[in-house]
């Protein structure tokens, strides 16, 4: 369903990606995980088009996602960030709506939609008529979820989406993604820095270093057959930090 | 875009006809003799069964370029004004009006005969101070270097004023200042000044007692009255010249005076005064419009709002875009910002000036003026508003797939729409209060009766002018304060609406 084949980039001469090649499977949920910088931003960006590599390709259900049939492919990506990127001056509501309105969408189908995605993301009904300044960090990013499921994409993107909230609406919202993950069948790809939260998620975890896959396949593997020195070192400190407590 | 430029390139065809329909056109300096010849001019010419209309413009280069262009047909001119200033340095001209006539004839104008008066340039004393001294003729002033000069302005800076008199006569007085010529009269009541420049009609020469100085060894040269009108008339409005023909020699200097004593010192209207010689010494019955306050008044609105309405809204429709565009190309954008930027910095009197030779007078040049002032505000605003969002929320448009028209649609111009507003805001007030110096190039509105008043020295002109001006201001600002509140979304609004 989305087939990434020998992707580079280079931002002001530094080398952000080289050589990604790389497979996701329908129903799959891919996290790209490794240290800050490493490009896994990027490369989740060049999916949906919204950088573009210098040389490679994307393929996306059978299309080739370039700067001209980016636009049409992004409806079928939802896409969700760290900070959520909701619209200031529209409602909760208004921010979900906003495309499909856009698009035509009979009043009563966007209303059905609307229905379901509230009861799917566990959002609070009375909350929609808020604007993004008047909810919570956590309220907002089922807003983001919601607003990036309303036109039932194939595939989710999402860029550390639960990276800016506090633990516990943090807990309770991977919790809550697993479930609308499960539930929809839907092929996500995830980045993260965390690899508690990879494993939660992960059918297939891809670990980069410094613009290059470094290992990928499933956690189990990664944890107990690191290929290098430097996935062991990845793999262990975050595991220390958690053993250290017990 | 090619829409707002048409729609705007109409309105400045329907300003300019409103300057200029099938009447003649007088046109008036902006002081008192030349407003009481222009109405004498019009009450005759209405009397010969033409339509005619008076427009005080601002100083002699505007009515010049204006009479040029055909925006006028003629104005009262001093054959003085001709030859030392608009032909002081061509040498054909020969410093007579006889050797003037070719060199007007190649751009189309002519000169009637001399009115009758010479409105010359002449030193005064007060009568008292002069007589104590023993001053009768220029040549005695040097005797007494420490009295003090108060010159206006323009005969300071003018090459047959001040520093050719100077010269002439090797005057070394030890204070001279300049200051404005309606000025210097009270101040050489107040004895704060000794001597001052008149013109020979002063109205004030009477009424201050003022002695006008001999000029014993002849430097000023004369400024005969006249009118100077297009070639075209001839044929296509004879009567124009049948009637200027009734006006020639009649007006004596003593007449001038008068008259001019009449609108200043007695504040009677110039029509009026040119209406009642007209009757007494050429038997001439001129109907006079006098009009109510109320209805001037509603006539300078009327004008005002039509400049500020077209200039404001065409400036929105023009730098809304400019602003999107130099929000979206850097360096197209430093370009436009640069260049909006310097056309605020030109004096608004340069400007309007700037655009006679191009749009010539009335209220298209004056729109022209004012849009282009109106510019800057809302482009800058409407460039920082979109340049203000973050990159989050133009990524997020960008990743539902909206496209780039959508994008500035939906999501960009919403929040950009606070600083836009305030841009627009901003540009109405500037706008309301800079349409007022239209009246310089006959554009009419409020700025009609503070120049008229200014002329007259009559407060309350002023004020009939100012205070609607500051009180639309005011209303604009209002307008436009109660359209945030309607159109800003309430995410966006801060302080006491602000969502918490």
């Amino acid at each position: 369903m989305l087939e990434l084949r020998d992707i580079n980039k280079r931002f002001a001469g530094a080398t952000v990606l080289r050589d990604i090649s790389l497979t996701v499977a329908e129903g799959s949920t891919t996290v790209l995980i490794g240290p800050s910088g490493c490009g896994k931003s990027t490369l989740i960006r060049i999916v949906n088009g919204l950088i573009l590599a210098d040389s490679g390709t994307v393929g996306f259900m059978g299309q080739e996602v370039d700067r001209s049939t980016a636009p049409a492919l992004r409806r079928r990506m939802g896409y969700v960030i760290q900070e959520g990127g909701l619209f200031p001056h529209l409602t909760a509501h208004g921010n979900v709506v906003l495309m499909a309105r856009h698009l035509g969408w009979p009043s009563e189908r966007i209303s059905r939609r609307v229905d379901e995605l509230v009861e799917l993301t566990r959002f609070p009904g009375d909350g929609l008529k808020r604007y993004p300044a008047q909810l919570s960090g956590g309220q907002r990013q089922r807003v983001a979820l919601m607003r990036a499921l309303m036109l039932d994409p194939e595939l989710l993107l999402l860029d550390e989406p639960l990276g800016a909230l506090d633990p516990l609406i943090r807990y309770e919202l991977q919790m809550d993604l697993r479930n609308v993950f499960q539930s929809l069948q839907k092929t996500v790809v995830m980045v993260t820095h965390d690899l508690a939260e990879a494993a939660h998620f992960a059918d297939q975890v891809v670990l980069l270093r410094d613009g290059g896959i470094e290992q990928q396949g499933g956690m189990r593997t990664l944890l107990e057959a690191p290929v290098t020195p430097f996935v062991e070192r990845f793999v262990n400190a975050q595991r220390s930090l958690l053993s250290g407590i017990g | 875009m090619r829409g707002a430029a048409k729609i705007f390139l109409m309105m400045l065809a329907v300003g300019g006809q409103m300057a200029h329909g099938d009447s003649v056109v007088v046109g008036a300096k902006k002081f008192t003799e030349s407003v009481i010849l222009a109405e004498m001019a019009a009450q005759v010419m209405r009397k010969e069964g033409l339509p005619a209309e008076v427009r005080e413009l601002g100083g002699t280069r505007t009515l010049w370029q204006a009479l040029k262009r055909g925006d006028i047909d003629l104005y009262p001119e001093y054959t003085g004004t001709l030859l030392q200033e608009m032909f002081a340095g061509v040498p054909q001209a020969a410093g007579s009006l006889a050797g003037l006539q070719p060199l007007l004839a190649a751009q189309g104008i002519r000169v009637s005969m001399p009115l009758g008066f010479d409105n010359r340039y002449a030193l005064g004393m007060l009568e008292a101070r002069a007589a104590g001294l023993g001053i009768a003729e220029v040549s005695d002033l040097l005797a007494h270097p420490g009295l003090r000069y108060g010159f206006s302005n323009e005969f300071m800076d003018r090459a047959d004023g001040w520093p050719g008199l100077r010269r002439h006569y090797g005057l070394a007085p030890k204070r001279v200042t300049g200051l404005d010529h309606d000025l210097a009269y009270r101040g050489l009541a107040a004895g704060t000044i000794d001597v001052i420049d008149t013109y020979a009609t002063d109205a004030e020469i009477q009424h201050y007692q003022v002695r006008v100085l001999r000029d014993d060894r002849r430097y000023f040269p004369s400024y005969e009255a006249v009118f100077v009108y297009r070639s075209d008339l001839a044929s296509r409005a004879p009567a124009v010249l049948r009637g200027l023909e009734r006006l020639v020699g009649k007006i004596a200097t003593a007449d001038m005076m008068a008259m001019n004593a009449r609108v200043k010192l007695q504040g009677v209207e110039e029509q009026r005064v040119a209406a009642d010689f007209l009757a007494e010494r050429l038997a001439l019955q001129a109907e006079v419009r006098e009009r109510t306050v109320a209805s001037r008044l509603w006539q300078h609105t009327q004008e005002h709002l039509f400049l500020v309405a077209i200039s404001l809204s065409s400036a929105i429709l023009v730098a809304v875009p400019l602003g999107i565009l130099a929000a979206r190309r850097a360096r197209f954008g430093h370009g436009i910002l640069a260049a909006v930027g310097v056309v605020q910095t030109i004096p608004s009197l340069a400007l309007l000036v700037f655009m006679i030779p191009l749009l010539g007078i009335g209220a298209g040049p004056a729109i022209v003026a004012l849009f282009l002032y109106s510019l800057l505000p809302i482009v800058r605003n409407t460039y920082t508003g979109l340049r203000g969002i973050t990159p989050a929320v133009k990524e997020s448009a960008e990743a539902l797939g909206m496209t780039p028209g959508a994008q500035l649609r939906l999501v960009e111009l919403p929040m950009a729409l606070p600083a836009i507003l305030a841009g627009v805001k901003t540009s109405a007030v500037i706008n309301v209060g800079t349409a007022t110096l239209g009246a310089l190039i006959g554009a009419g509105g409020y700025g009609q009766p503070i120049l008229t008043g200014i002329r007259l020295d009559d407060t309350g002109l002023i004020l009939m002018g100012a205070v609607p001006a500051a009180g639309l201001a005011l209303l604009a600002q209002g307008l436009f304060e109660l359209l945030e509140r309607w159109l800003v979304p309430r995410g966006l609004r801060h302080g006491r609406d602000a969502v918490r």
